[in-house]
């Protein structure tokens, strides 16, 4: 009696690892943030976004900037700074975005996971799109990368890779069906 | 009468057709703007070099700021100079600010009884009856509208400001003033009175005119729907200058209307 009990717990407990999320679609995406030798150094204000083939945002995925108010202003203000992003997006939307603002990031290589059952893939239309990372810097620069890909996800999975020189070091791509 | 006559004409050649002789011009320290609170601050002159202050500073008694929700704001800590007048906005509300000078007057000469010449300079209306001698002969009055301005955007940019006020050279957008790219063509249409002019010449200049040897100045007209096209060849703040005559004067005395308009563009880089 309890061995058959326990065959059908543990099936139980198979069938959900096996559940949902092993059958998502993922966007994994690592963003590095090159080490800079500058005398004054400020964490860099970045925007992570998917554009379709007209150029428009399909969606905001990750945007780091200044949560907290200093003698310079609130965060927000440097905000425009990223500048694709601010026209085509960042000026119409409303900070902070639950999921998808969040503070700055210290040098390093962060990585960002997205599955088709989030806000921001659930509603992604099949095409063409392009990944945009915009990164701009106080005291510093700006840069713009951008990496190709096709959704929705199929076999095998897509990778892209662009590799930044100012103010971004690697960034990679990786669409898993 | 032919003595007089040569005098009349020759004063009318003194007054330029189109474009003064020094660039008058508003410059606001941004255009794209964002935060809790942000104001701006922008200087003001006359100069011959963009944006250089080494002349004069521009007179702002006509100074008028529009909000994004077509209300008045006042500029604050205005101050004149030698050169500039300075002034900041502070920027309450989300979306695009109008900040523009607008001098409207009469320019009125005659010959006294005793055979001096008289004038006056930015004269109102109520002048002519009031300023002028009763004996003066000859009279000529000229009236003018000239705008100066520029536009500066916090957050989402809008239009409800720069609705025009249907009088004189006004530039109402196609492209909006604030979303201004290198290498992308901005359109634009100019109105008179409110109504589309064809046929304004145009002067475009970029800044920095001191660090390079020649104005490298473009020149477009619009066409019949009163609008042109730019496409601006690098990021940086352009001065833009047009003018006009024509004889839709609103003073019965006045022959002549002399209009002009300058605006001052901040243009982004990629």
């Amino acid at each position: 009696m309890s061995k058959i009990a326990v065959h059908t717990t543990l099936t139980i407990a198979l069938s959900g690892l096996l559940a949902t999320p092993a059958y998502a679609a993922t966007l994994d995406i690592n963003v590095e943030i090159p080490k800079l030798n500058v005398a004054e150094y400020h964490r860099p204000y970045v925007a992570i976004w998917i554009e379709g083939a007209d150029q428009k945002v399909a969606a905001n995925l990750s945007v780091w900037y200044q949560q907290t108010s200093n003698a310079e202003g609130h965060g927000t203000k440097w905000l425009p700074d990223m500048r694709q992003w601010w026209r085509k997006s960042g000026r119409s939307l409303k900070v902070p975005v639950d999921g998808v603002t969040g503070p700055t990031k210290p040098v390093g290589k962060h990585a960002l996971s997205f599955t088709d059952k989030q806000p921001q893939l659930a509603k992604l239309a099949p095409g063409e799109y392009t990944l945009v990372v915009e990164a701009a810097r106080e005291v510093g620069g700006r840069e713009l990368l951008k990496i190709p890909f096709s959704w929705p996800a199929k076999k095998p999975a897509q990778t892209g890779k662009a590799q930044g020189s100012t103010e971004l070091g690697a960034v990679t791509l990786a669409v898993k069906p | 009468m032919k003595r007089s006559l040569a005098v009349a004409i020759a004063l009318a050649a003194t007054i330029p057709a189109t474009a003064l002789a020094h660039k008058a011009w508003m410059m606001p320290s941004q255009t794209v703007i964002a935060g809790t609170n942000p104001w701006i601050t922008v200087d003001a002159a006359v100069s011959n070099d963009l944006f250089y202050f080494n002349h004069v500073p521009l007179r702002t008694e006509g100074l008028a700021i529009t909000a994004p929700d077509g209300s008045t704001v006042e500029a604050q800590n205005l101050a004149t100079g030698k050169y500039r007048t300075v002034f900041d906005v502070e920027l309450k509300q989300q979306g695009t600010y109008r900040i523009a000078t607008v001098n409207k007057g009469l320019m009125v000469r005659w010959e006294g009884a005793d055979g001096k010449p008289g004038g006056l300079r930015g004269a109102k209306p109520e002048d002519l009856a009031t300023k002028v001698p009763k004996d003066a002969k000859n009279l000529q009055v000229s009236q003018s509208i000239g705008r100066i301005e520029t536009f500066v955007t916090n957050g989402s940019p809008n239009d409800t400001a720069l609705k025009s006020s249907g009088e004189g050279l006004e530039l109402v957008p196609v492209t909006h003033p604030n979303d201004l790219f290198a290498g992308e063509a901005a359109k634009f249409r100019m109105l008179v009175d409110g109504k589309p002019a064809a046929g304004l010449e145009f002067e475009i200049t970029r800044g920095g005119t001191r660090y390079r040897n020649a104005q490298e100045e473009i020149k477009v007209t619009t066409d019949a729907s009163g609008e042109f096209s730019v496409t601006w060849p690098e990021a940086g703040m352009y001065w833009l200058e047009t003018g006009t005559q024509d004889d839709k004067t609103s003073v019965p005395q006045a022959k002549q209307r002399r209009l002009s308009y300058v605006v001052t563009l901040e243009v982004l880089p990629q």
